[in-house]
């Protein structure tokens, strides 16, 4: 059975083939037919594999890919715990995502190339994280970086959308290059970039190493840029710009997670290195806080939901750096569950609103979307960590090791989801409570089809039940999820100084005290939108300081364009000035100068006389003669 | 072939030398291109004379070779020399080389 798991990518693949191919003279509704169907497929076997992993992990070779010298890499993937999870999730909510963008972009012109695009990312993301080496895992996180960059801009005609296409793809570039020589390190200090035989090799090196140290921390600006960590984080806001299904599937639900799944599949490597550790904690700490307070003030519905999902990864990697990886992976999947549910709401108020995505310009509409409204409010309730939603067990078993490991980060940590409850709260009301403050002769909000809203009711389900699976034990639970993941983490955890956990009692009060400040920011959020229904101010308003800074994303994209934007393109400006125009063009002017001065010479001798040439070839042929003979 | 060795190789040089000066002059100062023609071939079997003159004097039948090659040339070279100047009397009327000067640079 595990041995047809390999084939799991190649239905998402033959999909995009087919669709690629015969794009327009297919009929959309066979062509999205085709689409969710390759998906199901994958989804199917995906489940199969899961069912029957219980622990053991294999590896099935596909074919031979470089050979050279020293250097062996093959096409080979690696079926375990950890990768049958991230394929139930790709699998799993990119089906649904496939079906409710059949409602979502029913009308687009390029609908069948949306679906090919969608198909051919949830190929590469399946490459990635079944890759059974580095260097494969790179061939999918390039995948799914194109793909990225071809469905932020799917809209190209739009130069905003492209800019941001483009803002994207280069952000990456910048952490693909750490990624890309943390593995030219790897095969220089391992002689290998598989996964098997680095880990292996690996335990036989000191903690604290310093090439390990090296590596993880390219590798960790690999994670950086693919899943938006300060400082590479200020593309995913722009990537809204995609079409909504791509914002939910894409740059909520998976790739994203790469950087996660990157670094919790190098987990002993990462355990090897307290320095590498400590900035993962640290960065994604950062992260979590910082990305909240800009959602705070945010007015564009996928915009808060952007930085949300830059914050939700922060927790994630917060996870990662203080040892939890089952716990991350743990959110990982919530994190899937609800923000993709977040995001198709938002897609589905969108659609029900023509388009407008401004929440200044909403209001009101729990009554003209009741579906959307039920699962916008239990995807909220499920990220702001209210039990007994998914969110809350994920994100709690974080906070509790990075309690025990640093109390300074578990404090962040705690001021980042009080502010998640506040942002999604305020955006929940702003969107569904009230009075529509749009204009509603010119919109007429409505509900969305069937299509739609079902894959949001089943994705409300899993952001209800999702997190059962992780129950602590202190709960009462049994932690599925963390028994499932151990084999694959048991060598990390080993390699790891572990600090001994908090203890039953400290955990729930620990749990109580984050339900407690979720609550109270809640309660605020009701009380200032809700109760006194103040809605942000418009555009052009005067701003407290603060506001207004968290309002311009702290002003980073000026100061990026300030300090590596501009300086770049006054390089450029005087290499063209100086160096193309002058030196570049001067030699190549002078060659064509010097050739035409000369040919001004020669042309004399061109006479048109038969008789001189003649003569100039006897003269010249006797000369010879007369030299040679000499 | 002994009867060739009779005449002294000088008069061979002698003689092909005056015909390939008689070939170079007629070159140089006619206006007639076929005459022109004429003196090349004149130049060349010259040589071709020269060349035969040697190989019997040294027994080695190499420059009999060469001039059989020269000739093949030769023939090829006025069969292409002569259909460009029969389109150069279609047009001009003329074979006088001088109405040839529309390469001047």
């Amino acid at each position: 059975m595990l041995q047809y798991a390999a084939l799991i990518p190649f239905f998402p693949l033959a999909g995009f083939i087919i669709l690629g191919l015969l794009n327009k003279r297919l009929p959309k509704n066979l062509a999205a037919v085709i689409a969710c169907g390759m998906l199901l497929i994958s989804f199917g076997l995906a489940l199969g594999m899961f069912m029957n992993i219980s622990g053991q992990s294999q590896e099935v070779q596909l074919a031979p890919w470089i050979n050279v010298g020293s250097f062996s890499a093959s096409f080979t993937f690696l079926l375990d715990p950890l990768s049958s999870i991230f394929l139930m999730i790709i699998t799993g909510v990119g089906f649904l995502i496939h079906v409710y963008s059949i409602g979502y972009m029913h009308d687009d012109e390029k609908h069948n190339i949306f679906f090919a695009y969608l198909n051919l990312f949830v190929f590469f993301m399946l490459v990635l994280v079944m890759a059974s080496s580095y260097l494969l895992m790179f061939v999918g996180w390039e995948g799914v970086g194109l793909c990225s960059y071809l469905l932020i801009g799917f809209w190209f005609k739009n130069k905003a959308y492209n800019d941001a296409a483009k803002k994207a793809f280069i952000m990456n570039r910048i952490g693909d290059l750490g990624f890309l020589l943390g593995i030219i390190l790897l095969f220089i200090t391992f002689g290998s970039s598989d996964y098997h035989t680095i880990f292996t090799k690996a335990n036989g090196f000191m903690s604290g190493d310093a090439m390990i140290t090296t590596i993880t921390l390219l590798l960790f600006v690999g994670a950086m840029g693919k899943s938006a960590q300060i400082p590479l984080y200020t593309w995913l806001p722009d990537a809204m710009a995609g079409p909504t299904p791509v914002s939910a599937l894409i740059h909520a639900a998976t790739m994203v997670t790469a950087g996660i799944y990157m670094v919790a599949r190098s987990g002993i490597l990462y355990a090897l290195s307290p320095i590498s550790m400590y900035v993962v904690a640290l960065v994604g700490v950062v992260t979590a806080v910082f990305a909240a307070t800009i959602a705070l003030t945010q007015n564009d519905i996928k915009k808060v939901l952007a930085y949300s999902t830059v914050s939700q990864l922060g927790y994630m990697f917060l996870g990662l750096g203080v040892g939890a990886f089952s716990a991350s992976v743990f959110h990982v999947m919530t994190h899937a569950f609800f923000k993709a549910l977040l995001f198709l709401c938002a897609g589905s108020v969108i659609h029900g609103l023509a388009g407008e995505q401004d929440i200044r310009h909403m209001g009101g509409l729990r009554k003209k979307l009741p579906i959307t409204f039920i699962t916008f409010l239990i995807g909220t309730l499920a990220i702001a960590g209210i039990p007994p939603f998914a969110g809350f067990f994920s994100k709690d078993e974080i906070l509790i090791h990075a309690y025990s490991s640093n109390k300074l980060f578990w404090a962040l940590g705690m001021l980042g989801s009080m502010m998640t409850a506040f942002y999604m709260f305020r955006l929940l009301f702003l969107t569904f409570s009230g009075t529509y403050r749009g204009d509603s002769h010119k919109v007429h909000p409505h509900e969305s089809p069937k299509v739609m809203t079902v894959p949001l009711i089943i994705l409300a389900i899993l952001s209800t039940i999702g997190g059962f699976v992780g129950v602590p034990e202190s709960l009462g639970g049994t932690s599925q999820i963390s028994k499932f993941l151990d084999p694959v983490f048991k060598p990390a955890q080993a390699k790891m100084m572990m600090v001994e956990g908090s203890g039953g009692v400290s955990e729930m009060m620990l749990m109580g005290i984050t339900i407690t400040v979720v609550l109270i920011s809640i309660f605020a959020a009701w009380y200032m939108y809700v109760s006194r229904k103040s809605v942000p101010v418009s555009e052009g308003t005067k701003l407290p300081f603060f506001t207004k800074l968290s309002y311009h994303n702290f002003y980073v994209d000026e100061i990026y364009s300030a300090l590596i934007t501009k300086p770049l393109d006054k390089i450029s400006e005087l290499l063209k000035n100086i160096i193309e125009n002058k030196v570049i063009d001067g030699v190549v002017n002078a060659s064509g100068k010097v050739t035409e001065w000369v040919s001004g010479l020669m042309r004399f001798v061109q006479t048109g006389n038969v008789d001189f040439y003649l003569l100039a070839m006897v003269v010249g042929i006797a000369l010879i003669i007369f030299l040679k003979l000499m | 072939m002994g009867d060739l060795k009779t005449i002294p190789m000088d008069w061979y040089l002698l003689l092909s030398t005056i015909l390939f000066s008689i070939g170079v002059m007629g070159v140089l100062f006619r206006r007639n291109a076929i005459i022109i023609f004429m003196s090349i071939e004149l130049m060349l079997n010259a040589v071709n004379l020269l060349l035969v003159a040697f190989s019997a004097y040294h027994n080695d039948a190499n420059g009999q070779v060469f001039v059989f090659f020269t000739m093949a040339v030769a023939a090829a070279e006025i069969a292409v020399g002569l259909a460009i100047l029969v389109v150069v009397y279609r047009n001009t009327k003329s074979t006088d080389i001088d109405v040839l000067n529309r390469l001047k640079g």
